[in-house]
């Protein structure tokens, strides 16, 4: 197991490379470099001072060298310096993104198993039952939905009509003042839609999921045989069946731990949660080389990881796959 | 939209006014209380800051914060004439070729060092290192020598008159006792965490989330009122909107749309103030020249009697702007009402095709003229719902005097860098911001049409270079204004764009916050008086 382990491991480096490479690429064939983005159609910029700006980033080498120096800084896992004008580091830009991204994710995730594991295994137990066809309805009209439509009304209803809830943001402006309890109130509000609203999103395609599996298993042999035994319908649906059923999931989480850390563009702006999405997104839009690299890295590292782990949690799980 | 960003640098802040403030609440419960300290006011921005040393940045967030907490030797006044700030007064020698700037004594920066000649001679010595970022060098490497003959005297000489000189020294002047350290200022830890002469200090910045700045009880111009200001990233324009409806922001531009059909409630009009005034800045239709369509003049002045500008103005922007006859803003000094207009008159425009020779001879609809039918493209950036919008428009008008018009929206940088800069197109639909100072050389003078440069239709005029550079040499306003006015007859003859549409700006602030008065320059020009009387202010944890 260890041997394989460390095989995947060395196995990932000539791939990222080759990611990286593909990407480092690719986003200098996009048209309009960081400079361009910066300083297009301004009449007070000059074609000289374009060309020291240039020159400043190291733009002015050709590409092969550029990436060339960027694999050397990889090489010691130094992002480098961002191309945008507060000259922060990428790891300190991206780092300081993380808590808000993975925390959101993390909740959604848990909403989204909390609600869909239940519901897909009632549904299989009464499949074709009018609860059947109802959530079947509810979670794929959830599936459907676009998430900043649906954001917007929530915000119209809880935020301006009802005023319950804050619309935008992590804190309030007054939550420095605020006391212990109030603090823990505040950022909890704030994240009620942003949660709720990316997990009604995602709720479709695991209880969906759980539901076919919890039919797959429920017509195998052994739960013939428990239920011949004599055993409760509640103790063969939840120790046997359910167990099963449960397996296929952990190549759903493993495949997941890229998806923890990537944000959505379009949820974060709704919401102006200052996430690793909107940050990827803006460097896009002002060729922020090093910072789209730097995400790209991060981002592949993780599939790849998500991947191996997915591979051997299974094989920890299920005998049948360990012996083969 | 983009193009906005290319007048930041004048431009900063600029909310302008010229301006009717809509009659929401005659008396009751808005009547004015006595002004007093206090209170925060919370601003709504799409984008979030990217460094506050505006010598280095060059987006309009960057340069608003860092307006809080800088000043430069000069400003526009709410009038938009040129008076000092860090400089008591200046003098500019006869011969145009020597300003001497009187600097205000007893200003200190937010960390309790003097502010003198020395911090200024600094600021230029930066603002030309190459060590420096900056993208805005150009007016400071006019400069053949700069000095301070004594620690409240900066005098600079430049090899020829340059009026334009005297607005760039507006640039932020920074702090030489914090900065000589670092040899490339955006990575010092000013850009950061900025120290000012300014009317606000900072307080803290969260990247992506807010900016927040403190009032300076010791501004060389008395202490603001507004003890904070709260700047929220909020990248939705739609969540910004329900922000302002709930209460979580004080102020935010208004679409028309918005203006007209989602605020007229009374709930809206009891806490807060619309404002409406022209923006600096218009929409044009722009020609190559060089295409053999549009090198004939007649057919340029064809399209602009063709093209009905009300039908736009009323379409795109709901009545939300004024027909643009020119590169200026009506009501500004240097503006010409009185050059050429062309109203709306088809059978004028096809009067004019046929006299260049485009006739429609097979009887299909569109116009020919040796052999060649009159179809061609308009290019425009994607994202911008009003130029696509204005672009449907134009189609409707062409093809109704024979013209046929294809519009291909692009994205951005695509549509700058492979179609504007290498002239691969027939006609844009674009935008210029205008700044205070009028001086245009870059987008008339035949200097200007090589690559990446912005005379991209290829205009040139002999006169127009010549008066283009005199403008630049005159310092007397009434003769500037005489040489920009004649550039505007002649833009207005020759038609290189067809100047379509100035959008008019439409500001909202809450009802409390009095003090609020448009001005040519805008609303944001006496943003240090704006004030919230005692009994109507809302943050009340911050220490007064």
């Amino acid at each position: 197991m260890l041997r394989y382990i460390a095989r995947r491991l060395l196995l990932t480096v000539p791939l990222l490379i080759g990611i990286s490479l593909i990407s480092f690429l690719v986003i200098h064939a996009a048209p309009g470099g960081p400079v361009e983005m910066a300083t297009d159609l301004n009449p007070k910029v000059t074609a000289e001072a374009r060309e020291r700006l240039r020159a400043y980033y190291g733009l002015d080498q050709p590409v092969h060298v550029q990436y060339a120096q960027w694999l050397g800084r990889m090489a010691t896992l130094d992002f480098g310096q961002s191309f945008s004008r507060d000259g922060r580091q990428v790891s300190e830009k991206i780092g300081e993104r993380i808590p808000v991204t993975l925390s959101i994710n993390v909740l959604s995730m848990l909403l989204i198993f909390l609600v869909a594991v239940p519901l897909g295994i009632y549904s299989a137990v009464r499949k074709d039952s009018w609860f059947d066809r109802i959530s079947t309805v509810a979670v794929f009209t959830g599936f459907a939905v676009p998430t900043f439509w649906l954001a917007l009304l929530l915000m119209i209803l809880f935020g301006v009509k009802l005023g319950w809830l804050p619309i935008s943001g992590l804190v309030s402006l007054e939550y420095d003042s605020l006391g212990p309890a109030a603090k823990v109130w505040d950022r909890t509000s704030h994240l009620l839609l942003p949660v709720f609203v990316s997990a009604f999103g995602g709720l479709a395609g695991f209880s969906r999921y759980m539901r076919s599996n919890m039919l797959e298993v429920i017509r195998q042999d052994y739960i013939a045989t428990a239920r011949a035994k004599g055993l409760p319908e509640r103790k063969v649906v939840f120790r046997h069946a359910m167990r099963n059923a449960l397996l296929p999931f952990i190549t759903i989480l493993g495949l997941s731990v890229p998806g923890l850390l990537g944000g959505s563009v379009i949820f974060e702006s709704i919401f102006a949660i200052p996430g690793l999405g909107q940050l990827f997104y803006q460097g896009v839009m002002s060729r922020d080389y090093p910072l789209i690299m730097g995400a790209l890295v991060i981002g592949a590292f993780l599939t790849l990881i998500g991947n191996m782990l997915a591979d051997v949690g299974y094989a920890l799980a299920d005998p049948r796959i360990r012996t083969e | 939209m983009k193009i906005a960003r290319m007048a930041a640098v004048a431009l900063v802040l600029a909310l302008v006014a010229g301006c009717s403030k809509e009659k929401a609440d005659p008396g009751g419960a808005g009547a004015p209380g006595a002004p007093a300290y206090g209170d925060a006011i919370v601003d709504g921005s799409i984008g979030d800051v990217s460094g506050f040393l505006t010598a280095v940045t060059s987006d309009s967030a960057s340069h608003g914060a860092a307006n809080y907490v800088f000043n430069g030797l000069v400003r526009y006044d709410k009038d938009l004439k040129l008076e000092g700030e860090l400089a008591e007064s200046w003098e500019v020698t006869p011969d145009g070729k020597r300003i001497t700037f009187h600097l205000r004594k007893g200003v200190r920066w937010h960390d309790g060092e003097p502010f003198t000649s020395d911090d200024v001679l600094f600021t230029y010595r930066r603002l030309i290192d190459p060590n420096t970022p900056t993208a805005y060098a150009e007016d400071f490497r006019q400069v053949t020598r700069a000095s301070n003959p004594d620690p409240h005297t900066f005098v600079v000489e430049y090899g020829k008159p340059f009026a334009p000189a005297l607005a760039s020294w507006g640039m932020h002047i920074l702090p030489k006792h914090l900065l000589e350290k670092y040899p490339d200022i955006s990575r010092s830890p000013l850009n950061k965490k900025p120290v000012g002469t300014g009317p606000f200090r900072f307080v803290e910045w969260k990247t992506g989330e807010k900016t927040v700045f403190e009032a300076n009880p010791d501004y060389f111009e008395g202490r603001p009122y507004l003890s904070r200001v709260v700047t929220r990233v909020i990248p939705d324009p739609a969540t910004m909107f329900l922000e302002l409806k709930s209460g979580g922001i004080d102020m935010m531009g208004l679409t028309p749309l918005q203006y007209t059909r989602q605020t007229e409630t009374e709930e809206f009009r009891t806490s807060f103030n619309k404002y409406r005034y022209l923006s600096f800045g218009y929409t044009y239709l722009g020609f190559r020249l060089s295409h053999p369509f549009f090198s004939d003049k007649r057919v340029r002045q064809a399209f602009a009697h063709a093209i009905n500008k009300k039908d736009i103005i009323d379409g795109v922007l709901f009545g939300f702007g004024q027909e643009a006859t020119g590169p200026y803003k009506p009501g500004t000094w240097v503006h010409n009402p009185d050059v050429r207009r062309y109203p709306f008159d088809p059978e004028k425009a096809r009067a004019l095709l046929a006299e260049s020779g485009w006739t429609d001879a097979d009887g299909d609809g569109v116009l020919e003229k040796g052999g060649r039918t009159f179809a061609f493209t308009v290019l425009t950036n994607a994202g911008n719902e009003s130029r696509a919008k204005t672009a449907a428009i134009l189609q409707q008008n062409l093809a109704a005097v024979g013209v046929r018009m294809e519009i291909r929206t692009l994205e951005w940088a695509a549509f700058i860098n492979e179609f504007v800069d290498k002239r691969k197109f027939d006609a844009v639909i674009l935008g210029w911001s205008i700044t205070q100072d009028p001086d245009q050389y870059d987008i008339w003078s035949s200097q200007k049409t090589g690559p990446k440069e912005l005379n991209f239709v290829g205009f040139r005029n002999a006169e127009v270079d010549r008066l283009l550079e005199e403008g630049r040499r005159t310092f007397d306003m009434e003769g500037r204004k005489k040489a920009y006015f004649r550039i505007q007859e002649i833009l207005a003859e020759e038609q290189p764009y067809v100047f379509l549409y100035y959008p008019d700006a439409l500001p909202v602030v809450h009802k409390r916050i009095h003090g609020v008065e448009p001005a040519p320059a805008g609303i944001s020009y006496n943003f240090i008086k704006w004030y919230v009387p005692e009994a109507q202010q809302r943050y009340t944890t911050f220490q007064k």
